[in-house]
């Protein structure tokens, strides 16, 4: 009994030696050096590991940020300048400070302005039904509608919104990793300056059909009548294939191509007041008010008719009854 | 027993409800709407402006490169725009669109041309003539002729394969063809024969077309070295690689081509046009268009114009049933389904395909349940479900080295799934993908 | 049009076949064995089968409606298979209350969590039954014999299978001779006359069935024909060197769980590999692990075990038996 005892824990021992000294061996052998300013650079970085600044990692960025002499190009944009600047003073580079940026959705063809005219039928992601055709709307150039931007946030910083049939970009939580630009296969999604209070101006359309065609496929899509490119004094309206395209550089946010676009498809967020999608949301309450509104003038006139056809009998009965008193 | 090529394949209900319905020649339509990308490769670039005035057979736009093709005006009238117009790859595509002349009697006249046997062009001149008057792939795949016959000098080459095999479900457009012009068609082999210095030349015919093979059996009775061969009917033999594998035997090398065997393959209806062509000087602006479907009044088989909008087809044979859910440009096997009836006929239309309600709905995709069956009607030898799989993962590395670019797409596998998984669609996706990758590698 | 055309990716048209069409093509190929059970145990065949069914049905939906919160697919008709098969292995004398646990056993733990249908990697039914076979022996191999009126239940002391006569024979020194006489006759077991679990009675009820899906193409012959060639073989070898320590071939394939294993458990779709090549591997392994057990082991039958052992191969099959790629081998002479 204690022999099985002894030879058993002797042999366990001798096996936990003969495997420590294996693993040192083989330790000393095969020791990689590593530059220990990567492990540092990488504690510093958000370790989203969401490949927006161009590497597969935070850690192959931090490779990249230790080996490259001029950083100036590389960015992290969830970070954004704090992590930087932390990063350049740790390995004392020049990092170039870079605005803010935040994901926009430049289509508003929600399922009631932008009639679907087919129906798709298959695997419901966006790359696939793009492959197969143009959409089950008319509009070849708008949002599928089938959520590969949300699937590939790591943020859950987007979620499509069941009414209008489009993904929605919270802003706040968007660290504008842009990959939801690149799993559009539509291009739908675009990274603008996030400016202050999150201002932001810019066209909601991408259709290049000519007005009328993108008319009739959408209600709010670009006809390309550039009005908004003649009254902007800044010069940063271009129109390219019957589409503008605000550049955000020159835009000083004035907001006066949003007044005067005829199917109000630039958008303008977070402005007081005025919200872009109110706009399209009023004018469909306004059509409605009128249309309401017209119905009850035209009941009350048919009542008005009524009562006077009424009024008529009523007269010519009483003329009828008392046939003296008017003589 | 029949030839026919050894592993997967699959048996659709054939529905070949016009095979006996002889071609029609369709009414002139007021507008025609050509697409300059009709052909695998670099669109045409268009040669003509708005208010040209174009004549029957002129060309319209010039081949835009090594694989690219000419396109000739299908009718005599004047351009009246250059537009985009959804086409059958279901997005606006730059389209020539021309006002046929009503006054203009060569628009109306029917040419019935004579058999022409004695063959007077070089072979260069052949190729170069069939590079001129625009002739593509007609099966479908409109893989630009002449580049298929520029055979590098020292390419071994010993047999021309016909493809008559039409193994799509519902389509009748090659059959009656072979039926009018066998003649013709023997002609168009001969023509080819020489242009290639071929000794050989098989046509092959799958066994539903019975009354095909005797006419071709009794003509070549008179010709040396043209062969016909009876295939047993299987989906899809008319594959390139499956034909050639059928009949001779040999197996195309992965991703290789017919050419790699020492074999060129030539639809029929190529084959009649490269007849015409040659022998009488018409380039290609019309091709045999089988319009059908079961709820259709009456389906038929139809020469029609290059860009006749499918309305016009549509009108001819009676309007859209009630309750028509899908339109398909091809067959149901690998057609396209169109977006709407104002797509035009291009070189690769071999059929339009009206669906009703309750065949157009996919059924819901469910689990794979692992039946394998997909594996035993792969044709080439791939694990669809694999391969789906792979590329919903986007692994596609691992998804190229299983194989997938050697996908041919016949869609078998998606056709006989009984969890109706769309496995070709994921696979093409990955397909997509992983050429994309290779492409960037390089 | 009052509906929108449809446009999707080709092929526009499918085969009539489906998954539920799949399944009940098996439930339709179990009915004749059922129907012979049915006269042989009486009324308790009916009641083992219904208790198992019901409760793999309900199982499926509780766990699917409240603990998974998934999309409920009782209606598929894979619960209700593997409640049958569940049934087909369990002798007919057995409480309720076990057949109820094997159930949970079988859909909770040999399918749901692995994630439902198609994601299991061992038979559900071969899971549960093998689950209450190895925590209640005793009940689990107490063989009823046949009734007299098919509306008693069957009387719960009886005799045991074939199987297990030859091998309590085999291990008190018997020969095969002395034993042949306490064992049915070949005829009686193709008809059913004889002991064991619900399922396993007939070998014609079980082979019409097993035939019927092959018409069907439901399953192709690779697997059970392997499977039971290789029992044959194997047994066939040891049976013609010692004829006195070994029972022959028929009585092994005509006995126990073979049939049944061979056409409806082996075969099930989710658990078998994908290729007939594949096929054939998992089929020769699972008739020489059975034939192992059989003669060397120490439960008198093995089909069971020898499935499952083999279901666990099948990922590595599927890796390594891959369909032959066209065009993988050029040899071509041109002329």
């Amino acid at each position: 009994m204690t022999d099985s005892v002894l030879y058993s824990v002797l042999l366990l021992t001798s096996l936990g030696v003969i495997a420590a000294v294996v693993l040192y061996i083989v330790s000393k052998k095969f020791y990689v050096y590593e530059n220990p300013l990567i492990a540092e650079v990488d504690e510093i970085l958000p370790g989203a590991n969401c490949a927006g600044c161009g590497s597969p990692g935070c850690k192959s960025f931090a490779e990249k940020l230790v080996n490259t002499e001029d950083i100036s190009d590389l960015f992290c944009p969830v970070g954004g300048n704090d992590v930087m600047k932390q990063v350049a003073a740790l390995l004392g580079k020049e990092v170039a400070e870079k605005a803010p940026t935040v994901a926009v959705v430049r289509c508003q063809g929600a399922c009631d302005v932008r009639p679907k005219t087919t129906e798709y039928q298959g695997p419901r992601t966006c790359a696939i039904s793009a492959m197969v055709y143009s959409g089950e709307t008319d509009c070849q150039y708008g949002c599928l509608g089938d959520g590969d931007c949300v699937a590939v946030c790591d943020f859950d910083a987007m979620y499509m919104d069941e009414k209008t049939g489009l993904p929605v970009i919270d802003t706040d939580k968007c660290t504008s990793c842009g990959a939801c630009v690149k799993a559009c296969p539509r291009d739908i999604i675009e990274m603008r300056p996030k400016n202050k209070r999150d201002l932001k101006v810019f066209v909601g359309c991408l259709n290049e059909d000519k007005g009328g065609i993108a008319k009739k496929s959408c209600e709010v899509a670009c006809i390309g009548c550039s009005k908004c490119e003649d009254v902007c004094t800044k010069g940063a309206i271009t129109m390219h294939n019957n589409l503008a395209y605000i550049d955000a550089d020159l835009c000083t946010l004035c907001r006066k191509c949003v007044d005067v676009c005829p199917t109000h498809s630039i958008i303008a967020t977070n402005f007081p007041q005025k919200k872009p999608k109110k706009v399209v949301v009023k004018k469909i309450i306004e059509k409605a008010v009128e249309k309401v509104e017209a119905e009850k003038v035209k009941a009350e006139k048919t009542e008005v008719e009524k009562v006077a056809v009424v009024k008529k009998e009523i007269v010519a009965k009483v003329k009828l009854e008392n046939p003296k008193t008017d003589a | 027993m029949l030839k026919t090529f050894p592993k997967g394949g699959i048996h659709p209900p054939e529905n070949k409800i016009t095979s006996s319905i002889g071609i029609k020649r369709m009414t002139v339509p007021k507008v025609v709407n050509v697409p300059i990308a009709q052909h695998i490769g670099i669109p045409a670039e268009i040669v003509v402006d708005r208010k040209d005035k174009v004549e029957i057979g002129q060309i319209i736009a010039k081949s835009g490169g090594f694989v690219s093709s000419n396109i000739h005006s299908p009718v005599a009238g004047t351009v009246t725009k250059i537009d985009q117009i959804i086409d059958t790859s279901g997005y606006k595509k730059q389209c020539i669109v021309i006002r046929t002349d009503a006054k203009n009697e060569a628009n109306f006249e029917e040419v019935t041309y004579p058999l022409l046997k004695e063959i007077k062009l070089e072979p260069k001149e052949i190729i170069q003539r069939i590079s001129d008057f625009g002739i593509v792939g007609l099966g479908g795949a409109t893989f630009p002729s002449q580049v298929k016959l520029n055979v590098k000098e020292g390419t071994k080459l010993d047999c021309l394969i016909i493809n008559g095999v039409e193994c799509e479900p519902y389509l009748t457009a090659d059959h009656r063809l072979m039926l009018e012009k066998a003649e013709e068609i023997v002609v168009g082999i001969k023509i080819l024969m020489k242009a290639l210095h071929l000794k050989k030349a098989v046509i092959g015919i799958e066994n539903n077309k019975k009354d095909a093979i005797s006419i071709f059996k009794n003509i070549i009775k008179k010709e040396d070295g043209i062969q016909v061969a009876a295939l047993q009917v299987k989906y899809p033999q008319g594959g390139e690689k499956q034909l050639v594998k059928a009949i001779l035997g040999r197996e195309v090398p992965k991703n290789g081509l017919p050419l790699d065997v020492g074999v060129i393959v030539h639809n029929v209806g190529t084959i009649f046009a490269i007849y015409e062509a040659i022998q009488h000087t018409k380039p290609l602006t019309e091709r045999v268009v089988t319009v059908t479907g079961k709820h259709l009044e009456t389906p038929s088989n139809f020469w029609v114009k290059i860009g006749t909008p499918i309305k016009d087809l549509i009108a001819e044979v009676g309007g859209l049933p009630e309750g028509t859910r899908k339109l398909v440009n091809g067959g149901p096997m690998m057609g396209k389904a169109i977006k709407n009836t104002d797509v035009p006929v291009t070189k690769g239309t071999s059929g339009i395909l009206v669906i009703s309600e309750d065949e157009a709905s996919r059924g819901k995709s469910e689990n794979c349940i692992r039946c394998g069956e997909c594996v035993s009607v792969c044709p080439m030898g791939l694990e669809p479900h694999l391969l789906m799989n792979l590329s919903e993962k986007g692994m596609y590395e691992k998804a190229s080295n299983e194989d997938i670019m050697t996908c041919i797409e016949c869609g078998s596998c998606s056709y006989v799934c009984p969890s109706n998984r769309p496995l070709l669609d994921y696979i093409r996706f990955g397909k997509n993908i992983v050429k994309k990758l290779q492409t960037s590698k390089n | 049009m009052s509906q929108p055309i449809i446009v999707s990716a080709s092929p526009h048209v499918h085969s009539d076949r489906t998954s539920k069409k799949l399944m009940y093509d098996v439930v339709i190929a179990l009915i004749p064995a059922f129907l012979v059970s049915l006269y042989v145990f009486g009324i308790g065949a009916l009641i083992v089968t219904a208790a198992a069914v019901i409760s793999c049905l309900v199982f499926e939906y509780l766990i699917q409606k409240y603990l998974l919160k998934s999309e409920i697919t009782v209606g598929d008709g894979s619960a209700l298979i593997t409640g049958i098969l569940l049934a087909f292995n369990l002798p007919s004398g057995i409480p309720i209350w076990m057949i109820v646990v094997g159930s949970l056993v079988a859909i909770g733990i040999g399918k749901l969590s692995f994630g439902g249908l198609g994601f299991n990697i061992f038979n559900p039914a071969l899971v549960g039954r093998v689950f209450l076979l190895i925590s209640f022996p005793v009940q689990m191999t107490t063989w009823p014999t046949a009734v007299e009126n098919q509306t008693a239940l069957a009387d719960a002391v009886t005799g045991a299978t074939p199987l297990g006569v030859i091998k309590e024979g085999l291990m008190f020194g018997e020969t095969m001779s002395e034993i042949g006489s306490r064992i049915p006759s070949a005829i009686d077991m193709l008809l059913g006359i004889t002991g064991g679990s619900i399922g396993e009675m007939s070998a014609i009820a079980l082979l019409i069935g097993g035939i019927y899906l092959i018409i069907r193409k439901v399953i192709t012959w690779h697997i059970p024909i392997t499977m039971l060639v290789t029992m044959a073989v194997m047994t066939g070898i040891f049976w013609l060197v010692d004829g006195e320590h070994y029972a022959s071939p028929v009585i092994h394939i005509l006995s126990g769980g073979a049939l049944l294993g061979a056409f409806f458990m082996a075969t099930d779709l989710v658990t078998s590999p994908m290729t007939k090549k594949g096929m054939i591997i998992f089929a020769i392994g699972i008739g020489v692990i059975t034939v192992i057990i059989r003669l060397f082991g120490a439960y008198p039958e093995g089909v069971s075990f020898a499935i499952l052992i083999m279901n666990a191969f099948v990922p590595l099959i599927n890796t390594y038996f891959k369909p032959r790629r066209f065009g993988s081998k050029i040899k071509v002479k041109i002329v």
